[in-house]
């Protein structure tokens, strides 16, 4: 049995919030400068290359890339043989309070979605738990804009819809949010579970690497005649017309029930930030 | 590229047009969700707004909070179509510009047809390298809504497009119809 401190946890997440907030993940650099390599529109070549100026502003500042620094998105896997000496998800939460004051992160929630009160720190994060074989903690960071966040949607399909049903949904709901969630923009695709599982696996999609294949071929070669679709929409940086609407497409799936094909697209924007730690 | 000094009048506004680049110079507001529902409640019980919004420029932004050694935080444009409830009402009391990211609705660009009003787009997500247009920074009313307070922000250069202009020439519709395969 391994014992970590809640408060080590803690830290760790203060530091992760201001990290993630200021540093522009490599792979979205990367498929940012690969964008800028394939755009035709010159207002979109443009509005591409500021967005690489503005990462490093911000990096060298240490200051946000974006002002809607989130809400605090977290996927934690603790292994089986990890004793945590306090309270895990007060630790995350006094991490967040702690990294999103230091940091200068804007504090972006409400205690109540309807009375809506700011809470001005905030929490609560919004916490993913898993339990793994193991001795070590991983946390993943993924703090979520609302631009983005407000254009997924989701749909339980019937299983006769297939590959087309799914394929015609996601485009339609990335052509329906347009210019609203800051093209070029993450795909992230759930596909299969139940309602709720649905939802996870596309949010959890946007976690991965922007430019990474799916394991399964099938899956890959679906996400690269998704992106083919979606980059034919015209939308373009910022929506305002050019090739390179999407970075990259990323599909999770997981077993279903004979009579359900439920498919979730959550969409991320051209700052969708992932850090992961090991504790 | 345009120059435009905010505030800026009627005659100005019909000179622009979509997809023209601008560069934006003068004092402009800072408006999102909750500050335009308060306002247009004020304006429903009969009362005065707290900045008159003749001429001006709304900048729908909540920025970050400012460190000490800053004017302001990253402060990019946010998603424009919440504030669309709100926005022909602002028009109809004379707003002339609204500066944000993303579609308009049928009754906003009508309205702005109808009172002759422009809406500009700046880069959502460049929330670091837009504070470095703000000057000066003003608190000028809702101080308990934090972030979405209305302060005056004094701006040089700052850069945006012309997405609608006051004929209702969409930048969105032209440029993704000249895209789309």
């Amino acid at each position: 049995m391994k014992t970590v401190k809640a408060e080590l946890i803690k830290e760790t997440v203060k530091k992760m919030c201001i990290e993630a907030n200021c540093n522009l993940p490599e792979d979205i650099y990367r498929c940012i400068r690969h964008g800028l390599s394939i755009e035709e529109s010159s207002e979109g070549k443009k509005i591409l290359s500021d967005l690489i100026e503005n990462a490093n502003y911000a990096k060298e500042q240490n200051m946000p890339i974006c002002q809607d620094t989130g809400m605090a998105v977290f996927f934690v896997s603790v292994g089986q043989e990890v004793y945590i000496d306090g309270n895990l998800t007060e630790a995350i939460n006094g991490g967040v309070r702690d990294g999103y004051e230091e940091g200068y992160l804007r504090k972006s929630v409400v205690i109540d979605p309807l009375r809506r009160v700011n809470t001005k720190d905030n929490t609560p994060a919004v916490i993913h738990y898993d339990i793994v074989p193991g001795d070590k903690i991983e946390i993943t960071f993924a703090p979520k804009g609302f631009g983005s966040e407000n254009m997924g949607g989701l749909k339980m399909l019937k299983p006769s819809d297939g590959e087309k049903g799914v394929m015609d949904f996601v485009v339609k709901t990335v052509e329906e949010a347009g210019p609203n969630p800051c093209p070029p923009i993450v795909v992230g695709v759930g596909i299969g579970g139940t309602m709720e599982k649905a939802a996870l696996l596309a949010k959890k999609a946007l976690t991965r690497e922007a430019d990474s294949k799916s394991e399964d071929e099938y899956y890959a070669a679906m996400e690269e005649e998704l992106l083919h679709r979606i980059n034919s929409l015209g939308i373009g940086p910022q929506g305002l017309g050019g090739r390179v609407t999407a970075l990259g497409v990323n599909i999770e799936t997981f077993p279903s029930h004979i009579a359900g094909l439920a498919v979730c697209v959550n969409i991320g924007c051209h700052v969708t930030r992932h850090l992961t730690k090991t504790l | 590229m345009i120059n435009i000094s905010s505030p800026f009048t009627l005659d100005d506004a019909k000179k622009l047009h979509a997809g023209d680049n601008v560069s934006i110079s003068g004092d402009i507001y800072t408006g999102r969700d909750a500050a335009h529902k308060k306002m247009t409640e004020l304006l429903s019980e009969g009362k005065k707004l707290p900045f008159d919004v003749k001429d001006q420029i709304i900048y729908y932004v909540g920025p970050c909070p400012c460190p000490p050694d800053k004017i302001i935080g990253s402060c990019g444009p946010t998603t424009s179509c919440r504030m669309d409830a709100y926005s022909p009402i602002l028009l109809k009391e004379g707003l002339r510009g609204m500066i944000g990211k993303g579609y308009r609705s049928e009754e906003v660009i009508n309205a702005m047809k109808e009172y002759g009003g422009v809406y500009f787009c700046a880069t959502g997500g460049l929330g670091a390298l837009i504070s470095r247009s703000v000057v000066k920074k003003e608190l000028v009313a809702f101080p308990e809504l934090g972030t979405e307070a209305i302060f005056k922000l004094t701006v040089k250069d700052f850069p945006a497009v012309v997405a609608i202009d006051s004929w209702g020439n969409n930048l969105y519709n032209i440029g993704i119809t000249k895209y789309r395969r």
